[in-house]
């Protein structure tokens, strides 16, 4: 990069070099806030009062801190935490567990609402053939309430997948690191090089999340479950 | 009390301070079709759903073959398998096309292999005759063929006996006949039934006995022929007329159906 990079360069750079751990970061913090997400909403629809406070009290506290500070918490904040990792690999634990800790708190919410959208009848005429209440959950409830989660969930992959450019705060070469680190090495390509990172986030969420929501919104119509 | 298919004994069940049964007693035998009727907040639903145990009463019991459901330590999901029940609103589920609303129960439930649970749930959709539409999603189908398929969906699990809450109050008029005719079909075929419903002309073609209920209560029981010709109390004979004025028009069609 000695010659001032020209556009498809700078796309090129942050592309190859931060694309790819800007999704891995986003894919694993999806995939720890599904599952922590799911858990917690099923303590709050199924589990008893006890339990539904414990969720909602996960909610409001992942909810209520801001996830940079999350990140520093859990890469540097717990002395200890992540001791079996290689130094370098700990912040990008951190991270990861970050973003998922604080997505299962918006996930919960949204499985929540989606499992309290299917009707009832569908559980009682589950329970009505002699299925048990996990084997009703699990073939009849659960598959709808995915369906009809998804348009939320799209728009919470939205949330990850920019949240994931606070990793920058720790060092992590991610998309904004690789854009940051031009802009530090040409001063003058710091608008350019913003305007392309802005530009590349932005191909990776609004089209996605148009897409899923309107194929779904459409499939559950047809489903006759209504919209999304 | 073991020859019965059913025993319902002194049933209680209240909504917190609301009694909606007040000590319901009746017994189905075998191949028997019992037609239960009153007005809307009798307790007729809720009497449906404490015989399959999805509202336990708060009092009495439920015998199926002899085995009390209400006794504590009761395989209640095994016994249920062995209750079909068709619903007001079908309640079908969405996400299933209709051979699999058939058929999910046959698989989880009763553990059969996918092909023979298959094999099984085509039969039971080809008695509502609902066999080519089979692949199809329930909200692809009319209010009538629902109900079939939900009528599919009690019998594939070869049931003792069949509850049916209200299964043509939801439909529109001319929907009614074909769920109607299958039900008939099952009642000629020796299928054990209880039926809550207002269609009286159902009710003089193929019950065994009707119960009328109001207020939690059995008011009065006998043949549909008692009931037509001399019911004895002025609730019954009041109710009859005005369900006379609302549903009268069924009775040419059920002829109809009969001279088939």
């Amino acid at each position: 990069m000695s010659n001032t990079p020209n556009i498809q360069t700078i796309f090129f750079y942050i592309l190859t070099k931060g694309l790819f751990a800007t999704l891995a970061l986003t894919a694993l913090g999806l995939l720890i806030g599904f599952a922590i997400g799911l858990l917690l909403a099923l303590m709050r629809v199924y589990g008893p009062t006890e339990i539904g406070w414990f969720a909602s009290g996960y909610e409001k506290l992942f909810r209520g801190i801001p996830v940079l500070v999350l990140i520093f918490i859990f890469s540097f904040g717990i002395p200890g935490l992540f001791s079996y990792l290689e130094p370098l690999e700990r912040p990008i634990a951190g991270v990861i567990l970050a973003l998922g800790l604080r997505s299962g708190a918006y996930q919960s919410q949204i499985f929540r609402g989606a499992i309290l959208s299917v009707n009832p009848g569908q559980m009682e005429a589950a329970r009505a053939i002699g299925m048990n209440g996990f084997q009703s959950f699990r073939h009849i409830v659960f598959p709808q309430a995915i369906r009809l989660a998804v348009p939320s969930w799209s728009n919470e992959y939205a949330v990850v997948i920019k949240d994931s450019s606070f990793a920058y705060g720790v060092g992590i070469i991610e998309m904004t690191r690789v854009a940051f680190d031009i802009a530090a090495n040409f001063p003058l390509l710091m608008p350019l090089s913003m305007a392309i990172v802005a530009i590349i986030y932005l191909i990776f969420t609004y089209p996605v999340t148009k897409l899923f929501g309107e194929r779904q919104t459409k499939k559950l119509k047809d489903f006759g479950m209504g919209g999304g | 009390m073991d020859k019965n298919v059913l025993n319902v004994v002194n049933v209680w069940k209240a909504y917190d301070e609301l009694e909606v049964l007040k000590g319901i007693s009746f017994e189905l035998a075998k191949r028997e079709v019992k037609v239960i009727f009153g007005p809307s907040g009798s307790g007729k639903s809720t009497l449906l759903r404490c015989i399959n145990m999805l509202t336990p009463p708060d009092k009495g019991e439920i015998y199926l073959s002899g085995q009390n459901l209400t006794a504590p330590g009761v395989d209640l999901n095994a016994m249920r398998a062995k209750i079909g029940m068709v619903f007001q609103h079908f309640n079908l589920f969405s996400h299933l096309k209709a051979i699999d609303n058939v058929s999910v129960g046959l698989r989880r439930v009763k553990g059969f292999k996918k092909e023979e649970a298959r094999a099984k749930a085509l039969d039971a959709l080809h008695q509502v005759k609902m066999t080519e539409w089979a692949e199809h999603y329930p909200a692809q189908l009319s209010g009538g063929q629902q109900q079939r398929v939900g009528i599919a969906r009690a019998l594939a699990m070869k049931p003792d006996l069949i509850l049916f809450d209200e299964p043509t109050s939801a439909l529109d008029p001319e929907l009614i006949g074909e769920v109607l005719q299958v039900m008939l079909d099952l009642a000629k075929a020796g299928t054990t039934m209880v039926v809550v419903t207002h269609e009286m002309g159902f009710a003089r073609a193929v019950a065994s006995e009707m119960i009328f209920i109001d207020q939690g209560v059995v008011v009065e029981r006998g043949t549909a022929e008692h009931f037509f010709v001399s019911p004895e109390s002025e609730r019954v004979k009041h109710f009859l007329r005005q369900i006379n004025i609302l549903y009268g028009h069924h009775e040419e069609l059920l002829k109809e159906i009969n001279e088939d």
